[in-house]
Protein backbone atom coordinates (compact mmCIF):
# COMPACT_ATOMS: atom_id res chain seq x y z
CA UNK A 1 0.00 0.00 0.00
CA UNK A 2 2.78 2.44 0.79
CA UNK A 3 5.86 2.77 -1.33
CA UNK A 4 8.95 0.81 -0.45
CA UNK A 5 10.74 2.34 2.49
CA UNK A 6 14.25 3.64 2.06
CA UNK A 7 17.09 1.85 3.74
CA UNK A 8 20.20 3.60 4.99
CA UNK A 9 22.90 4.05 2.39
CA UNK A 10 26.01 4.63 4.45
CA UNK A 11 25.92 1.61 6.74
CA UNK A 12 28.88 2.81 8.79
CA UNK A 13 27.16 5.72 10.51
CA UNK A 14 23.85 3.99 10.73
CA UNK A 15 25.02 0.78 12.36
CA UNK A 16 28.44 1.57 13.84
CA UNK A 17 27.42 4.63 15.81
CA UNK A 18 26.39 2.35 18.64
CA UNK A 19 27.30 3.48 22.11
CA UNK A 20 24.79 2.56 24.78
CA UNK A 21 22.25 -0.13 25.51
CA UNK A 22 19.36 2.08 24.48
CA UNK A 23 21.15 2.83 21.23
CA UNK A 24 21.86 -0.79 20.47
CA UNK A 25 18.33 -1.96 21.11
CA UNK A 26 16.85 1.22 19.73
CA UNK A 27 14.68 -0.39 17.10
CA UNK A 28 13.11 -2.82 19.54
CA UNK A 29 12.61 -0.27 22.28
CA UNK A 30 10.80 1.84 19.72
CA UNK A 31 8.20 -0.75 18.80
CA UNK A 32 7.80 -2.27 22.27
CA UNK A 33 5.03 -0.08 23.73
CA UNK A 34 2.92 -0.12 20.58
CA UNK A 35 3.25 -3.85 20.08
CA UNK A 36 2.42 -4.51 23.74
CA UNK A 37 -0.80 -2.52 23.53
CA UNK A 38 -1.66 -4.11 20.20
CA UNK A 39 -1.18 -7.60 21.57
CA UNK A 40 -3.38 -6.67 24.50
CA UNK A 41 -6.29 -6.15 22.15
CA UNK A 42 -5.13 -8.08 19.09
CA UNK A 43 -3.78 -11.38 20.38
CA UNK A 44 -5.19 -11.65 23.87
CA UNK A 45 -8.89 -11.43 22.89
CA UNK A 46 -8.24 -13.89 20.10
CA UNK A 47 -6.83 -16.46 22.52
CA UNK A 48 -9.43 -15.66 25.15
CA UNK A 49 -12.29 -16.09 22.67
CA UNK A 50 -10.79 -19.35 21.54
CA UNK A 51 -10.71 -20.71 25.11
CA UNK A 52 -14.19 -19.49 26.01
CA UNK A 53 -15.57 -20.79 22.73
CA UNK A 54 -14.72 -24.36 23.75
CA UNK A 55 -16.61 -24.00 27.01
CA UNK A 56 -20.35 -23.72 27.44
CA UNK A 57 -21.06 -20.48 29.24
CA UNK A 58 -24.56 -19.03 28.83
CA UNK A 59 -26.47 -16.37 30.70
CA UNK A 60 -27.86 -18.84 33.23
CA UNK A 61 -25.10 -21.40 33.36
CA UNK A 62 -21.38 -20.82 33.95
CA UNK A 63 -20.17 -24.16 32.69
CA UNK A 64 -16.43 -23.88 32.12
CA UNK A 65 -15.89 -27.55 31.33
CA UNK A 66 -14.56 -28.48 27.91
CA UNK A 67 -17.45 -28.62 25.49
CA UNK A 68 -15.54 -29.57 22.37
CA UNK A 69 -16.62 -28.11 19.08
CA UNK A 70 -20.20 -27.67 20.29
CA UNK A 71 -20.29 -23.93 19.60
CA UNK A 72 -18.62 -24.27 16.23
CA UNK A 73 -21.20 -26.83 15.18
CA UNK A 74 -23.87 -24.39 16.24
CA UNK A 75 -22.37 -21.74 13.92
CA UNK A 76 -23.23 -23.88 10.93
CA UNK A 77 -26.76 -24.58 12.14
CA UNK A 78 -27.54 -20.99 13.13
CA UNK A 79 -29.93 -19.79 10.44
CA UNK A 80 -30.10 -16.29 11.93
CA UNK A 81 -26.32 -15.94 11.66
CA UNK A 82 -26.34 -16.86 7.99
CA UNK A 83 -29.22 -14.49 7.39
CA UNK A 84 -27.25 -11.73 9.09
CA UNK A 85 -24.36 -12.54 6.78
CA UNK A 86 -26.71 -12.29 3.81
CA UNK A 87 -28.07 -8.94 5.01
CA UNK A 88 -24.54 -7.61 5.37
CA UNK A 89 -23.61 -8.91 1.93
CA UNK A 90 -26.74 -7.36 0.41
CA UNK A 91 -26.00 -3.92 1.82
CA UNK A 92 -22.38 -4.18 0.69
CA UNK A 93 -23.26 -5.45 -2.78
CA UNK A 94 -25.62 -2.53 -3.43
CA UNK A 95 -23.96 0.32 -1.56
CA UNK A 96 -20.37 -0.25 -2.63
CA UNK A 97 -20.89 -0.11 -6.43
CA UNK A 98 -23.22 2.87 -6.03
CA UNK A 99 -20.63 4.75 -3.99
CA UNK A 100 -17.96 3.87 -6.51
CA UNK A 101 -19.98 4.98 -9.54
CA UNK A 102 -21.30 8.18 -7.97
CA UNK A 103 -17.87 8.95 -6.59
CA UNK A 104 -16.33 8.49 -10.03
CA UNK A 105 -18.88 10.71 -11.77
CA UNK A 106 -18.48 13.41 -9.14
CA UNK A 107 -14.71 13.22 -9.36
CA UNK A 108 -14.92 13.76 -13.10
CA UNK A 109 -17.20 16.74 -12.61
CA UNK A 110 -14.75 18.36 -10.19
CA UNK A 111 -11.64 17.48 -12.17
CA UNK A 112 -11.14 20.82 -13.91
CA UNK A 113 -9.55 23.53 -11.80
CA UNK A 114 -12.48 25.92 -11.91
CA UNK A 115 -12.68 28.87 -9.47
CA UNK A 116 -14.04 27.85 -6.07
CA UNK A 117 -13.17 24.20 -6.59
CA UNK A 118 -11.42 23.82 -3.25
CA UNK A 119 -14.39 25.12 -1.30
CA UNK A 120 -16.80 22.86 -3.19
CA UNK A 121 -14.63 19.83 -2.49
CA UNK A 122 -14.30 20.75 1.19
CA UNK A 123 -18.06 21.09 1.53
CA UNK A 124 -18.80 17.87 -0.33
CA UNK A 125 -16.56 15.91 2.00
CA UNK A 126 -18.43 16.90 5.17
CA UNK A 127 -20.83 13.89 5.29
CA UNK A 128 -17.90 11.50 5.40
CA UNK A 129 -16.41 12.88 8.62
CA UNK A 130 -19.65 12.89 10.58
CA UNK A 131 -20.03 10.20 13.21
CA UNK A 132 -22.02 7.34 11.61
CA UNK A 133 -24.43 7.34 14.54
CA UNK A 134 -25.13 11.03 13.85
CA UNK A 135 -25.59 10.25 10.16
CA UNK A 136 -28.09 7.54 11.07
CA UNK A 137 -29.91 9.86 13.47
CA UNK A 138 -30.05 12.61 10.86
CA UNK A 139 -31.59 10.33 8.26
CA UNK A 140 -34.05 8.99 10.79
CA UNK A 141 -35.27 12.55 11.26
CA UNK A 142 -35.23 13.08 7.49
CA UNK A 143 -37.27 9.94 6.82
CA UNK A 144 -39.93 10.62 9.44
CA UNK A 145 -43.28 10.22 7.77
CA UNK A 146 -44.97 13.23 9.37
CA UNK A 147 -42.25 15.68 10.33
CA UNK A 148 -39.47 14.81 7.89
CA UNK A 149 -38.73 16.49 4.57
CA UNK A 150 -38.40 13.30 2.49
CA UNK A 151 -42.09 12.48 2.71
CA UNK A 152 -42.91 16.12 2.03
CA UNK A 153 -40.73 16.27 -1.08
CA UNK A 154 -42.00 12.94 -2.40
CA UNK A 155 -45.58 14.04 -1.84
CA UNK A 156 -44.93 17.26 -3.71
CA UNK A 157 -43.47 15.32 -6.65
CA UNK A 158 -46.21 12.68 -6.65
CA UNK A 159 -48.95 15.25 -6.21
CA UNK A 160 -50.55 13.06 -3.55
CA UNK A 161 -49.56 12.23 0.05
CA UNK A 162 -46.78 9.62 0.16
CA UNK A 163 -46.81 7.82 3.48
CA UNK A 164 -43.79 5.56 3.50
CA UNK A 165 -42.59 4.62 6.96
CA UNK A 166 -39.02 4.15 5.77
CA UNK A 167 -37.53 2.74 8.94
CA UNK A 168 -40.29 0.16 9.56
CA UNK A 169 -41.76 -0.81 6.21
CA UNK A 170 -40.04 -4.09 5.19
CA UNK A 171 -39.72 -2.94 1.57
CA UNK A 172 -38.08 0.35 2.44
CA UNK A 173 -35.73 -0.45 5.32
CA UNK A 174 -32.94 -1.49 2.98
CA UNK A 175 -33.30 1.50 0.68
CA UNK A 176 -33.25 3.69 3.80
CA UNK A 177 -30.02 2.16 5.10
CA UNK A 178 -28.41 2.23 1.67
CA UNK A 179 -29.40 5.84 1.00
CA UNK A 180 -27.82 6.87 4.29
CA UNK A 181 -24.72 4.81 3.61
CA UNK A 182 -24.30 6.06 0.05
CA UNK A 183 -24.87 9.64 1.16
CA UNK A 184 -22.19 9.38 3.81
CA UNK A 185 -19.52 7.50 1.86
CA UNK A 186 -19.84 8.63 -1.76
CA UNK A 187 -17.72 11.69 -0.83
CA UNK A 188 -15.04 9.29 0.44
CA UNK A 189 -14.89 7.55 -2.94
CA UNK A 190 -15.10 10.92 -4.65
CA UNK A 191 -12.10 12.30 -2.81
CA UNK A 192 -9.87 9.30 -3.52
CA UNK A 193 -10.93 9.06 -7.16
CA UNK A 194 -10.44 12.80 -7.63
CA UNK A 195 -6.85 12.40 -6.46
CA UNK A 196 -6.39 9.40 -8.73
CA UNK A 197 -7.88 11.07 -11.80
CA UNK A 198 -5.76 14.17 -11.25
CA UNK A 199 -2.67 12.00 -11.43
CA UNK A 200 -3.48 10.35 -14.76
CA UNK A 201 -0.78 11.16 -17.29
CA UNK A 202 -2.05 14.27 -19.10
CA UNK A 203 0.11 13.80 -22.20
CA UNK A 204 -1.37 10.35 -22.83
CA UNK A 205 -4.86 11.79 -22.58
CA UNK A 206 -3.91 14.60 -24.92
CA UNK A 207 -2.52 12.17 -27.47
CA UNK A 208 -5.66 10.05 -27.27
CA UNK A 209 -7.76 13.15 -27.76
CA UNK A 210 -5.82 14.15 -30.87
CA UNK A 211 -6.25 10.64 -32.23
CA UNK A 212 -9.97 11.03 -31.71
CA UNK A 213 -10.38 8.18 -29.25
CA UNK A 214 -13.88 7.83 -27.83
CA UNK A 215 -14.77 8.50 -24.19
CA UNK A 216 -15.11 4.84 -23.32
CA UNK A 217 -11.96 3.88 -25.14
CA UNK A 218 -9.96 6.45 -23.16
CA UNK A 219 -11.68 5.30 -20.00
CA UNK A 220 -10.87 1.65 -20.60
CA UNK A 221 -7.38 1.89 -22.00
CA UNK A 222 -5.83 4.84 -20.19
CA UNK A 223 -7.85 5.97 -17.21
CA UNK A 224 -8.89 2.69 -15.61
CA UNK A 225 -5.42 1.08 -15.66
CA UNK A 226 -4.00 4.27 -14.16
CA UNK A 227 -6.47 4.55 -11.30
CA UNK A 228 -6.74 0.81 -10.60
CA UNK A 229 -4.50 0.79 -7.49
CA UNK A 230 -6.50 3.60 -5.89
CA UNK A 231 -9.80 1.94 -6.73
CA UNK A 232 -8.50 -1.28 -5.15
CA UNK A 233 -7.59 0.51 -1.93
CA UNK A 234 -10.86 2.41 -1.81
CA UNK A 235 -12.91 -0.73 -2.40
CA UNK A 236 -10.93 -2.64 0.22
CA UNK A 237 -11.39 0.03 2.88
CA UNK A 238 -15.07 0.55 2.15
CA UNK A 239 -15.76 -3.16 1.72
CA UNK A 240 -14.37 -3.94 5.15
CA UNK A 241 -16.22 -0.96 6.65
CA UNK A 242 -19.46 -2.22 5.16
CA UNK A 243 -18.82 -5.72 6.44
CA UNK A 244 -18.87 -4.37 10.00
CA UNK A 245 -21.74 -1.91 9.50
CA UNK A 246 -23.44 -1.27 12.83
CA UNK A 247 -24.05 2.36 13.82
CA UNK A 248 -26.22 3.41 10.90
CA UNK A 249 -28.43 0.33 11.11
CA UNK A 250 -28.68 0.75 14.87
CA UNK A 251 -29.82 4.35 14.52
CA UNK A 252 -32.22 3.75 11.63
CA UNK A 253 -33.88 0.37 12.24
CA UNK A 254 -32.18 -1.31 15.21
CA UNK A 255 -32.05 -4.39 13.00
CA UNK A 256 -35.81 -4.41 12.52
CA UNK A 257 -38.48 -4.97 11.59
CA UNK A 258 -37.98 -8.28 13.40
CA UNK A 259 -34.45 -9.19 12.38
CA UNK A 260 -34.88 -8.18 8.77
CA UNK A 261 -31.96 -5.75 8.69
CA UNK A 262 -29.81 -7.47 11.28
CA UNK A 263 -26.18 -7.36 10.12
CA UNK A 264 -23.32 -9.51 11.33
CA UNK A 265 -22.22 -6.89 13.85
CA UNK A 266 -25.74 -6.35 15.14
CA UNK A 267 -26.35 -10.07 15.50
CA UNK A 268 -23.08 -10.52 17.37
CA UNK A 269 -24.12 -7.67 19.66
CA UNK A 270 -27.49 -9.33 20.31
CA UNK A 271 -26.14 -12.78 21.14
CA UNK A 272 -23.30 -11.31 23.20
CA UNK A 273 -24.88 -8.45 25.09
CA UNK A 274 -28.61 -9.12 25.02
CA UNK A 275 -28.85 -12.92 25.18
CA UNK A 276 -25.43 -13.12 26.85
CA UNK A 277 -24.68 -16.40 25.14
CA UNK A 278 -21.01 -16.06 26.08
CA UNK A 279 -19.33 -19.11 24.65
CA UNK A 280 -21.25 -19.05 21.40
CA UNK A 281 -20.49 -15.36 20.89
CA UNK A 282 -16.84 -16.09 21.57
CA UNK A 283 -16.89 -18.72 18.83
CA UNK A 284 -18.43 -16.27 16.35
CA UNK A 285 -15.98 -13.55 17.38
CA UNK A 286 -13.04 -15.89 17.01
CA UNK A 287 -14.10 -16.97 13.53
CA UNK A 288 -14.61 -13.39 12.42
CA UNK A 289 -11.27 -12.17 13.79
CA UNK A 290 -9.30 -15.09 12.39
CA UNK A 291 -10.99 -14.98 9.00
CA UNK A 292 -10.56 -11.23 8.54
CA UNK A 293 -6.95 -11.19 9.70
CA UNK A 294 -6.10 -13.80 7.07
CA UNK A 295 -8.14 -12.21 4.28
CA UNK A 296 -6.84 -8.71 4.93
CA UNK A 297 -3.23 -9.79 5.18
CA UNK A 298 -3.48 -11.72 1.91
CA UNK A 299 -5.29 -8.93 0.06
CA UNK A 300 -2.90 -6.21 1.20
CA UNK A 301 0.11 -8.34 0.36
CA UNK A 302 -1.24 -8.93 -3.15
CA UNK A 303 -1.86 -5.23 -3.58
CA UNK A 304 1.65 -4.45 -2.41
CA UNK A 305 3.13 -7.01 -4.79
CA UNK A 306 1.10 -5.84 -7.77
CA UNK A 307 2.54 -2.32 -7.55
CA UNK B 1 -16.67 15.16 -21.20
CA UNK B 2 -13.02 14.28 -21.09
CA UNK B 3 -10.58 13.21 -18.43
CA UNK B 4 -8.18 16.02 -19.23
CA UNK B 5 -7.80 18.83 -16.70
CA UNK B 6 -8.45 21.82 -18.91
CA UNK B 7 -7.98 25.41 -17.78
CA UNK B 8 -10.04 27.21 -20.43
CA UNK B 9 -13.80 27.00 -20.59
CA UNK B 10 -16.51 28.54 -22.65
CA UNK B 11 -18.73 30.65 -20.42
CA UNK B 12 -21.89 28.67 -21.12
CA UNK B 13 -20.30 25.32 -20.27
CA UNK B 14 -18.82 26.80 -17.11
CA UNK B 15 -22.16 28.20 -15.98
CA UNK B 16 -23.84 24.88 -16.61
CA UNK B 17 -21.18 23.11 -14.62
CA UNK B 18 -21.65 25.47 -11.68
CA UNK B 19 -25.38 24.80 -11.74
CA UNK B 20 -24.77 21.06 -11.62
CA UNK B 21 -22.16 21.36 -8.86
CA UNK B 22 -24.31 23.59 -6.69
CA UNK B 23 -27.29 21.26 -7.11
CA UNK B 24 -25.20 18.28 -6.04
CA UNK B 25 -23.84 20.20 -3.06
CA UNK B 26 -27.36 21.13 -2.02
CA UNK B 27 -28.41 17.48 -2.11
CA UNK B 28 -25.42 16.33 -0.08
CA UNK B 29 -25.53 19.14 2.46
CA UNK B 30 -29.29 19.22 2.93
CA UNK B 31 -29.40 16.52 5.67
CA UNK B 32 -26.73 18.41 7.62
CA UNK B 33 -28.66 21.64 7.16
CA UNK B 34 -31.81 19.88 8.34
CA UNK B 35 -30.10 18.59 11.47
CA UNK B 36 -28.76 22.03 12.36
CA UNK B 37 -32.13 23.66 11.73
CA UNK B 38 -33.98 21.21 13.99
CA UNK B 39 -31.57 22.06 16.77
CA UNK B 40 -32.72 25.69 16.58
CA UNK B 41 -36.45 24.98 16.33
CA UNK B 42 -38.99 25.12 19.13
CA UNK B 43 -40.92 21.88 19.88
CA UNK B 44 -43.93 23.28 18.04
CA UNK B 45 -41.82 23.87 14.97
CA UNK B 46 -40.15 20.45 15.15
CA UNK B 47 -43.48 18.62 15.37
CA UNK B 48 -45.16 20.64 12.67
CA UNK B 49 -46.74 18.95 9.68
CA UNK B 50 -45.83 19.73 6.96
CA UNK B 51 -42.25 20.32 8.19
CA UNK B 52 -40.88 23.86 8.26
CA UNK B 53 -37.67 24.34 6.32
CA UNK B 54 -36.58 27.42 8.25
CA UNK B 55 -37.17 27.96 11.96
CA UNK B 56 -39.17 31.08 12.90
CA UNK B 57 -36.28 32.38 14.95
CA UNK B 58 -32.96 31.03 16.04
CA UNK B 59 -33.25 30.07 19.67
CA UNK B 60 -30.86 28.01 21.73
CA UNK B 61 -33.13 26.45 24.33
CA UNK B 62 -32.44 22.96 22.94
CA UNK B 63 -28.78 23.44 23.77
CA UNK B 64 -29.48 25.08 27.12
CA UNK B 65 -31.53 22.05 28.17
CA UNK B 66 -28.54 19.80 27.48
CA UNK B 67 -26.39 22.00 29.70
CA UNK B 68 -29.02 22.27 32.42
CA UNK B 69 -29.66 18.52 32.59
CA UNK B 70 -25.95 17.75 32.55
CA UNK B 71 -26.13 15.80 29.28
CA UNK B 72 -23.16 17.74 27.91
CA UNK B 73 -20.94 15.75 30.25
CA UNK B 74 -21.03 13.25 27.36
CA UNK B 75 -19.22 15.74 25.15
CA UNK B 76 -16.63 16.26 27.88
CA UNK B 77 -16.16 12.49 28.23
CA UNK B 78 -15.68 12.18 24.48
CA UNK B 79 -13.14 14.98 24.60
CA UNK B 80 -11.14 13.37 27.41
CA UNK B 81 -11.23 9.86 26.00
CA UNK B 82 -10.57 10.82 22.37
CA UNK B 83 -7.92 13.37 23.35
CA UNK B 84 -5.96 11.13 25.70
CA UNK B 85 -6.13 8.10 23.44
CA UNK B 86 -5.03 9.94 20.31
CA UNK B 87 -2.12 11.47 22.19
CA UNK B 88 -0.97 8.04 23.37
CA UNK B 89 -1.56 6.43 19.99
CA UNK B 90 0.40 9.13 18.18
CA UNK B 91 3.38 8.96 20.55
CA UNK B 92 3.71 5.18 20.68
CA UNK B 93 2.65 4.76 17.07
CA UNK B 94 5.23 7.20 15.75
CA UNK B 95 8.04 5.45 17.62
CA UNK B 96 6.94 2.15 16.21
CA UNK B 97 6.52 3.60 12.73
CA UNK B 98 10.06 4.97 12.83
CA UNK B 99 11.47 1.57 13.66
CA UNK B 100 9.40 -0.03 10.91
CA UNK B 101 10.33 2.59 8.33
CA UNK B 102 14.05 2.82 8.97
CA UNK B 103 15.05 -0.58 10.32
CA UNK B 104 12.30 -2.67 8.74
CA UNK B 105 11.80 -4.23 12.15
CA UNK B 106 9.77 -7.41 11.83
CA UNK B 107 9.81 -7.13 8.04
CA UNK B 108 6.66 -6.90 5.97
CA UNK B 109 4.86 -9.49 8.07
CA UNK B 110 4.73 -7.30 11.16
CA UNK B 111 3.47 -4.34 9.15
CA UNK B 112 0.77 -6.48 7.52
CA UNK B 113 -0.34 -7.89 10.83
CA UNK B 114 -0.53 -4.41 12.32
CA UNK B 115 -2.72 -3.01 9.55
CA UNK B 116 -4.93 -6.10 9.55
CA UNK B 117 -5.75 -5.35 13.19
CA UNK B 118 -7.34 -2.14 12.01
CA UNK B 119 -9.73 -3.94 9.66
CA UNK B 120 -11.32 -6.34 12.15
CA UNK B 121 -14.94 -5.59 13.07
CA UNK B 122 -14.96 -3.85 16.46
CA UNK B 123 -17.81 -6.02 17.73
CA UNK B 124 -15.68 -9.17 17.44
CA UNK B 125 -12.84 -7.58 19.40
CA UNK B 126 -14.96 -5.84 21.98
CA UNK B 127 -16.74 -8.95 23.19
CA UNK B 128 -13.70 -10.73 24.67
CA UNK B 129 -12.39 -7.33 25.82
CA UNK B 130 -15.65 -6.80 27.65
CA UNK B 131 -15.33 -10.14 29.46
CA UNK B 132 -11.80 -9.23 30.51
CA UNK B 133 -12.79 -5.71 31.57
CA UNK B 134 -15.62 -7.08 33.71
CA UNK B 135 -13.14 -9.29 35.52
CA UNK B 136 -10.74 -6.40 36.20
CA UNK B 137 -13.40 -3.81 36.97
CA UNK B 138 -12.47 -1.69 33.95
CA UNK B 139 -15.95 -1.36 32.47
CA UNK B 140 -17.22 2.22 32.57
CA UNK B 141 -13.83 3.73 33.38
CA UNK B 142 -11.98 6.40 31.41
CA UNK B 143 -8.85 4.27 31.52
CA UNK B 144 -10.54 1.27 29.96
CA UNK B 145 -11.92 3.23 27.06
CA UNK B 146 -8.69 5.18 26.52
CA UNK B 147 -6.69 1.95 26.41
CA UNK B 148 -9.01 0.42 23.85
CA UNK B 149 -9.08 3.49 21.62
CA UNK B 150 -5.31 3.75 21.81
CA UNK B 151 -5.01 0.16 20.66
CA UNK B 152 -7.62 0.64 17.97
CA UNK B 153 -5.86 3.71 16.60
CA UNK B 154 -2.29 2.45 16.83
CA UNK B 155 -2.37 0.52 13.54
CA UNK B 156 -3.61 3.65 11.79
CA UNK B 157 -0.91 5.86 13.28
CA UNK B 158 1.83 3.32 12.58
CA UNK B 159 0.72 2.82 8.99
CA UNK B 160 0.39 6.57 8.31
CA UNK B 161 3.57 7.66 10.05
CA UNK B 162 5.57 4.92 8.36
CA UNK B 163 4.71 6.65 5.10
CA UNK B 164 5.41 10.17 6.36
CA UNK B 165 8.76 9.15 7.87
CA UNK B 166 9.77 7.36 4.67
CA UNK B 167 9.26 10.72 2.91
CA UNK B 168 11.96 12.38 5.02
CA UNK B 169 15.41 12.31 3.38
CA UNK B 170 17.62 9.91 5.29
CA UNK B 171 20.69 12.15 4.88
CA UNK B 172 19.36 14.47 7.59
CA UNK B 173 19.33 11.72 10.17
CA UNK B 174 22.73 10.49 9.09
CA UNK B 175 24.30 13.90 9.47
CA UNK B 176 22.69 14.29 12.89
CA UNK B 177 24.34 11.04 13.93
CA UNK B 178 27.69 12.12 12.49
CA UNK B 179 27.41 15.36 14.42
CA UNK B 180 27.23 13.32 17.60
CA UNK B 181 23.51 13.16 18.35
CA UNK B 182 22.25 10.05 20.08
CA UNK B 183 19.41 8.35 18.27
CA UNK B 184 16.88 9.79 20.72
CA UNK B 185 18.21 13.29 20.14
CA UNK B 186 18.08 12.68 16.41
CA UNK B 187 14.40 11.72 16.72
CA UNK B 188 13.62 14.78 18.75
CA UNK B 189 15.63 17.29 16.74
CA UNK B 190 15.30 15.98 13.18
CA UNK B 191 12.57 13.41 12.64
CA UNK B 192 9.72 14.91 14.67
CA UNK B 193 10.17 18.46 13.31
CA UNK B 194 10.41 17.14 9.76
CA UNK B 195 7.28 14.99 10.13
CA UNK B 196 5.39 17.64 12.06
CA UNK B 197 2.60 18.35 9.60
CA UNK B 198 1.99 14.66 8.92
CA UNK B 199 2.03 14.07 12.66
CA UNK B 200 -0.55 16.78 13.24
CA UNK B 201 -2.82 15.46 10.51
CA UNK B 202 -2.57 11.93 11.82
CA UNK B 203 -3.34 13.11 15.34
CA UNK B 204 -6.47 14.88 14.14
CA UNK B 205 -7.70 11.83 12.25
CA UNK B 206 -7.03 9.62 15.25
CA UNK B 207 -9.02 12.00 17.38
CA UNK B 208 -11.90 11.95 14.91
CA UNK B 209 -12.00 8.14 14.80
CA UNK B 210 -12.15 7.88 18.59
CA UNK B 211 -14.62 10.76 18.79
CA UNK B 212 -16.96 9.16 16.25
CA UNK B 213 -16.87 5.66 17.68
CA UNK B 214 -20.15 4.26 18.91
CA UNK B 215 -19.79 0.51 19.36
CA UNK B 216 -16.85 0.36 21.82
CA UNK B 217 -18.40 3.04 24.00
CA UNK B 218 -21.82 1.41 23.82
CA UNK B 219 -20.46 -1.85 25.17
CA UNK B 220 -17.89 -0.57 27.65
CA UNK B 221 -19.70 2.33 29.32
CA UNK B 222 -22.67 2.41 31.66
CA UNK B 223 -23.17 5.77 33.39
CA UNK B 224 -19.83 7.40 34.26
CA UNK B 225 -18.01 7.57 30.94
CA UNK B 226 -20.86 7.82 28.44
CA UNK B 227 -19.57 9.44 25.27
CA UNK B 228 -21.69 11.59 23.02
CA UNK B 229 -22.67 8.89 20.47
CA UNK B 230 -23.94 6.68 23.30
CA UNK B 231 -25.79 9.59 24.88
CA UNK B 232 -27.33 10.22 21.48
CA UNK B 233 -28.52 6.63 21.20
CA UNK B 234 -30.25 6.99 24.58
CA UNK B 235 -32.58 9.59 23.08
CA UNK B 236 -34.04 7.03 20.72
CA UNK B 237 -36.86 5.37 22.58
CA UNK B 238 -39.70 3.80 20.65
CA UNK B 239 -41.99 6.53 19.38
CA UNK B 240 -41.04 9.23 21.86
CA UNK B 241 -37.82 10.42 20.33
CA UNK B 242 -36.44 13.58 21.84
CA UNK B 243 -35.82 15.22 18.51
CA UNK B 244 -34.64 18.49 19.95
CA UNK B 245 -32.03 16.70 22.05
CA UNK B 246 -30.98 14.40 19.23
CA UNK B 247 -30.39 17.40 16.98
CA UNK B 248 -28.66 19.59 19.54
CA UNK B 249 -26.40 16.79 20.78
CA UNK B 250 -25.57 15.81 17.19
CA UNK B 251 -24.59 19.37 16.34
CA UNK B 252 -22.40 19.62 19.45
CA UNK B 253 -20.74 16.36 18.44
CA UNK B 254 -20.32 17.34 14.81
CA UNK B 255 -19.19 20.97 14.88
CA UNK B 256 -15.72 20.26 16.32
CA UNK B 257 -15.16 17.62 13.65
CA UNK B 258 -16.03 20.05 10.88
CA UNK B 259 -13.55 22.58 12.25
CA UNK B 260 -10.81 19.96 12.57
CA UNK B 261 -11.36 18.67 9.06
CA UNK B 262 -11.37 22.13 7.51
CA UNK B 263 -7.94 22.70 9.05
CA UNK B 264 -6.75 19.34 7.71
CA UNK B 265 -8.08 19.72 4.15
CA UNK B 266 -4.66 19.21 2.59
CA UNK B 267 -4.20 15.87 4.31
CA UNK B 268 -7.70 14.49 3.79
CA UNK B 269 -6.96 12.20 0.87
CA UNK B 270 -3.87 10.69 2.42
CA UNK B 271 -5.56 10.46 5.81
CA UNK B 272 -8.71 8.60 4.79
CA UNK B 273 -6.98 6.27 2.34
CA UNK B 274 -4.64 4.94 5.06
CA UNK B 275 -1.76 6.65 3.28
CA UNK B 276 -2.26 4.70 0.07
CA UNK B 277 -3.12 7.78 -1.98
CA UNK B 278 -0.84 10.78 -1.63
CA UNK B 279 -3.37 13.23 -3.08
Amino acid sequence: MTERTKTPKSKSVWIDGISSFSDRNFKYLMIAPAILILMLVGIFPLIYSLIVSFQNITMTDVDTSFAGALNYKQVFNDARLWQALMHTATITAVALPLELIFGFLLAQLFLDKIPGRQIFVALLVLPTVISPIVAGATWRLMFDVRFGPIAQILSAIAGAPVNIVWTVNPYFVYPAIIICEVWQWTPFMFLLLLAALSNVDQSQLEAAEIDGASYFRVLRQIVLPAIKPVVAVAVLIRGLDLFRIFDVVWALTEGGPGSRTETISLYTYVIGFVQFDVSYTAAVAFLVIALLTIVVTLVIRRMEVSR
Amino acid sequence: MSFRQSQSHNPFGLALRYVVIVTILLVFLFPIYWLFMISFKTPDEIYHAPPLWVPGQFQFSNYLVLFKDGDVIAIWNSLVVAGASSLLAVVFGTFCAYSLARFKTGGDNLAMWIISQRMIPPIAVVFPIFLIYVRFGMVDTHFGLILLYTAFNLPYVIWMMRGYIADIPLELEESALIDGCTRWQMLWKVVFPMARSGLMATAVFTFVFAWNDFIFALVLTRTNVITFPVQLSHYFGGQSNFWSRIAAMSVLGTAPIFVAVCLMQRYMVRGISLGAVKG
